[in-house]
């Protein structure tokens, strides 16, 4: 009949700290905790817990909502980056049959391309803001450049030339890639617009060109062989997939 | 506005508590809700009704973890010192409890945080998981006995077997 000495669980406990607790069970409860220090104990602690919680967090929701939280605001400029698969990625379509791959549609998005991606824009940013000091071997150096990055990298690495679109090599450097090292080369054109071209060992074998956007600036990416391009610069999406066609059909043609 | 961007922008405080509390940074936290006020608002015509509170928190769970998948491919920054070794007594239990958050894994920290903070009952919180009842009972238990041995300073792995 004494309802009470039937055991109260851990999962009862629990439910009745949250609230969660059966109404006809929670007097049970409260007549064992009377008699069980250590369950009250640990009761109470719990309940210190959500009160350190609330403490510590609830003045986040007090704050002011800050304006790039604003809805207005997020509908008309939502972050390009989104994190994972929803990356602002889309498959660029070039003009089929005058380069040499296929399109396998937007499906997937390897991480590779992801993670690739960024080191290369990470990259970009980095040095084309440079003026006195954007690249280690400069561009009249060509075929040093060539040699050094190749010998270091492990693969042919080609400087192309892209003055048919109006761009001059200004140079390169090596840097660190996702697994060993990265080629960067950059190019520039007559109004200071800077394009660079970032090459590093990547899993994915071959893939068909895949655009990103991040900020102001967009990338293509592809892999060829074992190596992974990405080119990018500027926003203007018509150009970047010109110099980057350029830049494949250079690289094809010198085995790259 | 319509009623369905009303009720999103009224969850969008608790939706920064939460973030804060998840992630332990505030600019993390922000890009978090950013990202998921940009995601609900873009998929307002497949919302078929229902909560839209329960929605906004699964979306923002889901985002924090293909956040934490990014990130764990890059370097870990972590804070050289301590701050503020003498600060006042709300602080530094501020701090405690942070820490004693940053002990947990993803699941457990949380259904933690859903229960205790932000006040969801256990079925809510087993949809935002998409896991049973029971689960999200075991690892609000795990949650629970890590925390409370993190602050009483111990190691959990050492704590007495009664």
């Amino acid at each position: 009949m004494n309802d009470h000495r039937i055991s109260v669980t851990e999962d009862e406990l629990h439910a009745y700290v949250d609230g969660e607790l059966p109404a006809e069970r929670r007097a049970d409860v409260e007549a064992w905790l009377a008699v069980h220090p250590d369950d009250a104990e640990r009761v109470q602690s719990w309940r210190a817990m959500a009160e350190m919680l609330h403490a510590r967090y609830d003045a986040v929701a007090q704050e002011s909502v800050p304006a790039r939280l604003e809805l207005e605001r997020l509908e008309r400029r939502p972050r390009q980056w989104l994190y994972g698969a929803a990356a602002a990625v889309l498959v660029a379509f070039l003009a089929g049959s005058t380069v040499g791959w296929v399109a396998h549609g937007a499906k997937a998005v390897p991480s590779t391309f992801q993670s690739f991606t960024e080191d290369a824009l990470d990259a970009h940013r980095l040095y084309v803001v440079e003026v006195r000091h954007p690249v280690e071997v400069p561009g009249n150096e060509r075929d040093h450049l060539q040699a050094w990055l190749t010998k270091r990298c492990g693969w042919t690495v080609f400087a192309p030339n892209l003055e048919a679109s109006g761009l001059k090599l200004v140079g390169g450097r090596l840097l660190p890639g996702p697994s060993g090292p990265a080629s960067f080369l950059m190019y520039e054109g007559p109004s200071g617009e800077r394009f660079t071209i970032y090459t590093a060992k990547t899993e994915s074998g071959a893939t068909q060109m895949r655009y990103a956007k991040a900020d102001r600036d967009g990338s293509l990416f592809w892999a060829d062989r074992g190596v992974g391009y990405v080119v990018t610069g500027g926003n203007d999406r018509d150009r970047l997939t010109k110099v980057a066609q350029a830049v494949y059909d250079q690289t094809e043609k010198n085995g790259g | 506005m319509s009623a369905f961007r009303q009720s999103v922008e009224a969850m969008i405080p608790a939706l920064r508590r939460y973030a804060r509390a998840l992630t332990r940074d505030a600019d993390a936290a922000d890009d978090l809700v950013q990202d998921t006020l940009v995601r609900a608002l873009r998929s307002e015509r497949l919302f078929l009704g229902g909560d839209v509170r329960s929605w906004l928190y699964t979306i923002l769970t889901n985002l924090n973890k293909n956040r934490r998948r990014s990130l764990a491919r890059r370097p870990q920054f972590m804070q050289l010192t301590e701050n503020n070794p003498d600060a006042s007594g709300t602080e530094a239990e501020g701090r405690d409890i942070e820490k004693a958050l940053a002990t947990l894994v993803e699941e457990q920290r949380s259904v933690l945080l859903l229960v205790m903070l932000e006040g969801m009952s256990y079925r809510e919180v087993a949809d935002i998981q998409g896991v049973p009842i029971g689960t999200v009972m075991s690892r609000l238990a795990r949650a629970r006995a890590h925390v409370k041995a993190s602050l009483e300073g111990e190691r959990p792995a050492l704590r007495r077997v009664k």
